[in-house]
């Protein structure tokens, strides 16, 4: 089998952005949704990593350095809110989270 | 042989990230999320970004995932019963979901991205030398900005978990 082309690679991650796409659509548990956010992160870093090496340059892969560490302070942040936000209104699940609709 | 591992890995990844999405269990869900890390950690190291691949493994399914795993446990807020969807909803995602389609179709048909240099270029992230040297020249400013970020990020979430006295607002 010939190595994989650039364009698998940059399938295969829109492929992974659109399961994580549909997760945030799709599913009514917080904590669910922010797992799938995280796929969609790292099936972006996935497309920078696979541009950065088929044009044989690294600000890619520098980019990517990047979106990890920011990815980690917001995953903390994140979970923190879920965790005062279940303290407060004893839930977790979107559609009862709607005080600010009514 | 590289692209059989691909497609293992590829099928792997998308497989366990369906996992996450369609699991009923919050806890399998986190596990799945870590499978799929694993996937394209191995994906990273087919792409000769060893440095990256290390650093996925440490950070989102050494930390991150152990967090969501520390979360999930501690609420302990398994979906209870499901409600059906809106018809709002299965039209706005299936239309949602044709547009990316779509657009996964056109970038699979037509995706000639100028100066592409293939697999014949020099494996520039494989050492951890050449991230040192951007790192500390051209991205010095960004890796202090980052550091000042994460600095915000842990005092931020001091203030969401710690409960101060007095501080309280209405009742």
């Amino acid at each position: 089998m010939s190595p994989p082309s650039l364009t698998s690679y940059l399938v295969l991650s829109a492929v992974l952005f659109a399961v994580g796409f549909f997760g945030v659509l799709l599913r009514k548990n917080t904590l669910v949704i922010y797992m799938c956010l995280e796929l969609m992160l790292v099936a972006s870093t996935l497309a920078l990593v696979a541009c950065s090496r088929f044009n044989g340059t690294m600000d890619g892969n520098v980019f990517v350095f990047f979106i990890l560490t920011v990815a980690a302070a917001e995953v903390a942040v994140g979970l923190a809110i879920v965790v005062a936000l279940f303290r407060k209104r004893q839930t977790i699940q979107v559609e009862e989270l709607n005080h600010l609709r009514d | 042989m590289s692209g059989l591992l691909f497609n293992f890995l590829a099928v792997f990844t998308v497989g366990c990230a369906a996992g996450v999405v369609l699991n009923r269990n919050s806890v399998a869900s986190a596990l799945c999320l870590l499978l799929s890390l694993v996937g394209v950690a191995g994906l990273f190291v087919q792409l000769d970004a060893f440095l990256l691949a290390v650093l996925l493994v440490f950070v989102y399914a050494g930390a991150v995932v152990a967090l969501f795993l520390f979360i999930v446990m501690l609420l302990d807020a398994q979906g209870g019963e499901r409600k059906k969807f809106k018809g709002a909803t299965i039209v706005a995602s299936s239309l949602a979901g044709l547009l990316l389609l779509l657009g996964v179709c056109s970038l699979q048909a037509h995706a000639q991205l100028p100066a592409t240099v293939g697999v014949a270029a020099l494996p520039v992230g494989a050492t951890l030398r050449s991230y040192a040297e951007l790192l500390f020249t051209t991205y010095l400013l960004p890796v202090e900005v980052v550091g000042f970020l994460l600095l915000t990020a842990m005092l931020g979430v001091i203030v969401l978990s710690k409960k101060f006295e007095g501080l309280e607002d209405g009742k």
